[in-house]
Formats: C-alpha cells, structure tokens, sequence
C-alpha cells in the first residue's frame, strides 16, 4: 500500500444508479426537442418557400375577340410587361404550349385557331423587389383590349395563412415540448440530488462555503447534462442524415415524390444543426442551476438561523 | 469561549424542550453532556454548533454574539468548532485519507499542503494503515476514529462529540477517551454526549446533566 495519493475522488460521486438515470432522461428529452425543433425548422422553411415560389411568377391572359390580332396583343403585352421595374422576364406561352396545358380537358390535336382560348404570357418576377401591380393592370387593359393581370393575391392569401396555421401548430408543438423538457429534466435532476444529500449535509457540518457546496454540485450535474445532451443530440443530427439519405434516395419513387412534393429537399440545414447544439447546451445550463438551486435550498433547511 | 445566558429552545408551537440554560464553556475545559434520552443532548449539541437558533436568551461565541452573526461569519466560526456525529457520516466514495482531509479540502488548500498532517493525525487515532481504505469496509470503531479525526483536523478550538462510544465495546470505547483526553491535554475544549455513566466514571470531569429541559451543572 503507498504511503499516500493524491485525491482524485471528486467529492460529488461520478458514478451512481440516479446519475446514469438522469443522463438518460435527458438524452431522450433532448433527442425529442431536437426532432421537435427540426421538424418545424423544416416546416417553417418550407412554408416559406411555398409562399416564395408563389411569389416569383403572375400571369397575364388575354382573350380573344373577333377581328383580334392576338400575336400582336401578346406582343404588346409583353414589351409592356417588360418594361416595368421588377420584372425579371416575361414569356408567351406559345400555342403548343398552351394546348398541352388544355389537354386533359380538350383532348388531343387541339387546334387553337377553330376555339376562342385566351393565351397566357408568364411573368418572372425579380426577387426582394416591389412591382406597381396596379400600374401594370392599367397599362395592359388601357393598351391591350381583353388583357387582364392575375397576380396570384387569392391564391398566395390561402397558402400565406395556411402556411402561418402550419408553422404555427409546429410551434405549438414545440413550445409543448419544450415545456415537458424543461419539467422533465428539473424533476428527474431533483431527484439525483435527493441521493447527494448527505453530501451536501456534511460538506456543510465541515466548514464548506454554500457556494463551494453548490458549485461541487453545479459542475457534476452540468457534466451530466452535457453528457445526456450530446447524446440525445447526436441521435437527432443521425436521424436527420438518414431520413435526408433515404429521401435523396427515393426521389424517383411515388413515396419519395411524395415527400419532396410536401418538404422539398428532406435537409434541416443550418438553423436545425445550430438549434440541435444551442437545446444542448441550453439543457446541460439548466440541469447544472436547478442543481445549485436545490443544494442552495437544502443548505438553507439546515440551519435554523 | 461559549456562554449561554437563559437559553431557550422550542421547535414550532410546541412548549420548550430547553429552558433558561446559562453555562460556560471554557477555553481547554472537558465536560461531559449527559441525561436521559430525549432530553435535549442533541439540541443543546446544536444549539453549541449554531445549526440552531435558540428561541429567547443569549448565545456568544467566541465573543461574538451568535444572534448577529451572517452565514459567512457561521462558516467560519465553523471551522474553529469539531463536531462528531453519532452516525459518523463519513462519505462512502472518499478514502478514510480523504474523508479525514475534508475540511482542508473545502477551505481550497492544496494536498501538498496537509498531506503530512492528515497522515500524523490518522496514525495518532490508529488508522496508519487503513489510509486508502472506503468507509464501508471500515470496522465501526475505525469508522469512529476518522470521525474523530476529521473533526480535529482543522485543529478546532472546541471539539462537540454525540454519543461518540455509542456503538464501540468498552475496550474501545475507553481508548476514544483516552485520544479525547489526550486532545483537551493539547488545549482543545471537549463536550461529549453521553448517557454512558460507565465511560463517565472512568474520566474526572464536568458534567452537565439535562433533565426535563433544565441543567444542572457538577464541576
């Protein structure tokens, strides 16, 4: 046997029953906010790119009438259309175009020339930039008899507060989950220091400062949180890449299409990866407080003073 | 060093479990505590180790009056006062080297600093060779010895002891005695709980002797 050692037992136990507990409860609250938390980062940014796409394109329809030159009315139109600020480009749709978009309602072999269909011109719209829609209207009905502008407003209403109700059910759900986090981890963290009790009891009875009690504790138990944390974190980042992997594999597939039709590209991106570490680090803070608050509390329970 | 002047205590509503005490600890003074069970031994060992406020009278320790004192100014009266639980409380996962050092450690101190100390004073309680051992592998008696030990590591200038022989045979129990004495020799005030008269017997000293909440003292 030696003579002497060095300490090298911390003075809170590393190792016990709660504490493995409590790693686990937090990696599974951690796993489920950072699932929670990149769902709705991909809801939100796909919402947003719904509204966007919507955004970018308006289209023009003139219809015919007798004794109409409608390829010069699509040509004013367009010369019009371009010439106003923020406008990107501007196409007609041309016939065949037009009678493939008809097809399933006309059948094939349509011949424009024998029905009064209206043609359509496809505005691109330049992005971050404002276009006078009412500007464009007036000019278009002043100089093109039959023009008229649809610039989407209906439509891109709708899909903006069905993309609000989406994102904002997602951020119900998170805020729920959230909640059930936090409570989880500072009641299962209550209960592990219930074990150290006596610890603290006696660091106390020798001499030790309540702030040396409390930051013996704070130290372990934001190890312990940042352990839970990684762990569950890292899960979630795993799960992202394989649903990200099989997605990318199955996009020629009906369940593929499928998903890329609602979600796009199944990628949480940046904000999803950097919310994954800030709940990390965020859960590990707050195991590490509600430990110090529980030590300072207990410590005041121990002197009737 | 420790004066009570018309101490009483109650816990709650409920009527006074120590009445009007005045008495002195001296500065290397020995005195036994003693008296039946559930007399107020253990609350009169606290009120002396100030994790009790009293309800009416005055308590100075140290010449400082203890009603005044903040909670730093406690821990730091603290490290002056020794106290020895009657459960030992010993941590499980620290050594007995470790467990003795405590109070050292908790001040900030570097081993290097009270390794030698820590050792002495293990080997003046008998515990030389059991140094690196875990409490629960401790007998009870050895148990009590590095309770003793880590209560006197500070080099405290009063040392408190609840029933420290309770759970040791009398061959045991009357060499504690013996290091306790030996202790208050070195100039360390001593008050030992007890309800052990034979252990009393064997050590001439002051006794203070709770009944139904009042004391009597015999020098």
């Amino acid at each position: 046997m030696r003579a002497t050692s060095p300490i090298s037992n911390s003075i809170v136990p590393r190792e016990s029953i709660a504490a493995n507990a409590l790693t686990l409860v937090i990696g599974i609250m951690t796993f489920l906010l950072c699932l929670t938390f990149g769902a709705v980062s991909l809801v939100s940014d796909t919402a947003s790119s719904w509204k966007n796409d919507i955004a970018r394109e308006v289209t023009i329809q003139i219809r015919p009438a007798d004794g109409f030159d409608m390829e010069n009315a699509l040509k004013t139109a367009q010369q019009i259309a371009s010439g106003m600020k923020g406008i990107k480009s501007v196409s007609i749709i041309n016939e065949a175009a037009t009678a493939r978009l008809l097809e399933p309602w006309l059948g094939a072999g349509l011949s424009l020339d024998e029905l009064p269909i209206p043609r359509l011109l496809s505005v691109k719209l330049k992005q971050g930039e404002r276009v006078d829609f009412d500007e464009l209207r007036r000019q278009l009905i002043s100089a093109v008899p039959g023009a008229s502008l649809d610039d989407h407003q209906a439509w891109s209403d709708r899909l903006n507060t069905m993309a609000g109700a989406t994102v904002f059910i997602g951020l119900s759900i998170m805020a729920l989950v959230m909640s059930a986090t936090i409570l989880t981890v500072i009641f299962a963290t209550r209960g592990a220091m219930s074990s150290n009790q006596h610890i603290v009891e006696v660091l106390h009875f020798v001499g030790a400062r309540d702030n040396y009690v409390a930051e013996q504790f704070q130290r372990h138990f934001l190890a312990l949180g940042l352990k839970g944390g990684a762990i569950g974190g890292v899960m979630a980042i795993f799960t992202f890449i394989i649903i990200g992997i099989w997605t990318g594999q199955n996009i020629a597939t009906p369940e593929g299409d499928q998903v890329t039709a609602l979600f796009g590209t199944f990628s949480v991106g940046l904000i999803g990866y950097a919310g994954t570490a800030v709940i990390v680090v965020l859960i590990s803070f707050l195991t590490a407080m509600t430990s110090r608050r529980t030590v300072l509390r207990h410590i005041s329970t121990l002197d009737n003073k | 060093m420790i004066k009570f002047e018309n101490v009483g205590l109650r816990y709650g509503m409920g009527s006074e479990i120590l009445r009007d005490l005045t008495f002195h600890i001296a500065p290397g003074s020995f005195q036994f505590l003693t008296g039946p069970s559930g007399a107020g031994k253990s609350s009169l060992l606290r009120l002396l180790f100030l994790s009790l406020s009293p309800t009416r009278g005055l308590i100075n320790v140290f010449g400082k009056d203890a009603a005044s004192l903040k909670r730093a100014d406690l821990q730091d009266i603290r490290q002056d006062i020794g106290i020895v639980f009657q459960d030992f409380r010993l941590l499980d996962h620290l050594t007995t080297f470790e467990n003795v050092a405590l109070p050292l450690r908790v001040q900030g101190r570097e081993e290097a600093s009270y390794k030698r100390d820590v050792i002495d004073l293990l080997d003046w309680v008998g515990l030389s060779d059991r140094l690196h051992v875990l409490p629960p592998v401790l007998s009870g008696g050895e148990k009590q010895r590095a309770a003793i030990a880590r209560a006197l590591i500070n080099q405290p200038k009063l040392l408190l002891a609840d029933e420290p022989t309770g759970n040791l045979d009398p061959t045991l129990a009357r060499r504690l005695l013996r290091l306790f004495a030996e202790l208050n020799r070195s100039g360390t005030s001593v008050v030992i709980a007890t309800h052990d008269l034979g252990l009393m017997d064997q050590f001439q000293a002051r006794r203070l002797v709770i009944n139904e909440g009042l004391l009597q003292i015999y020098d």
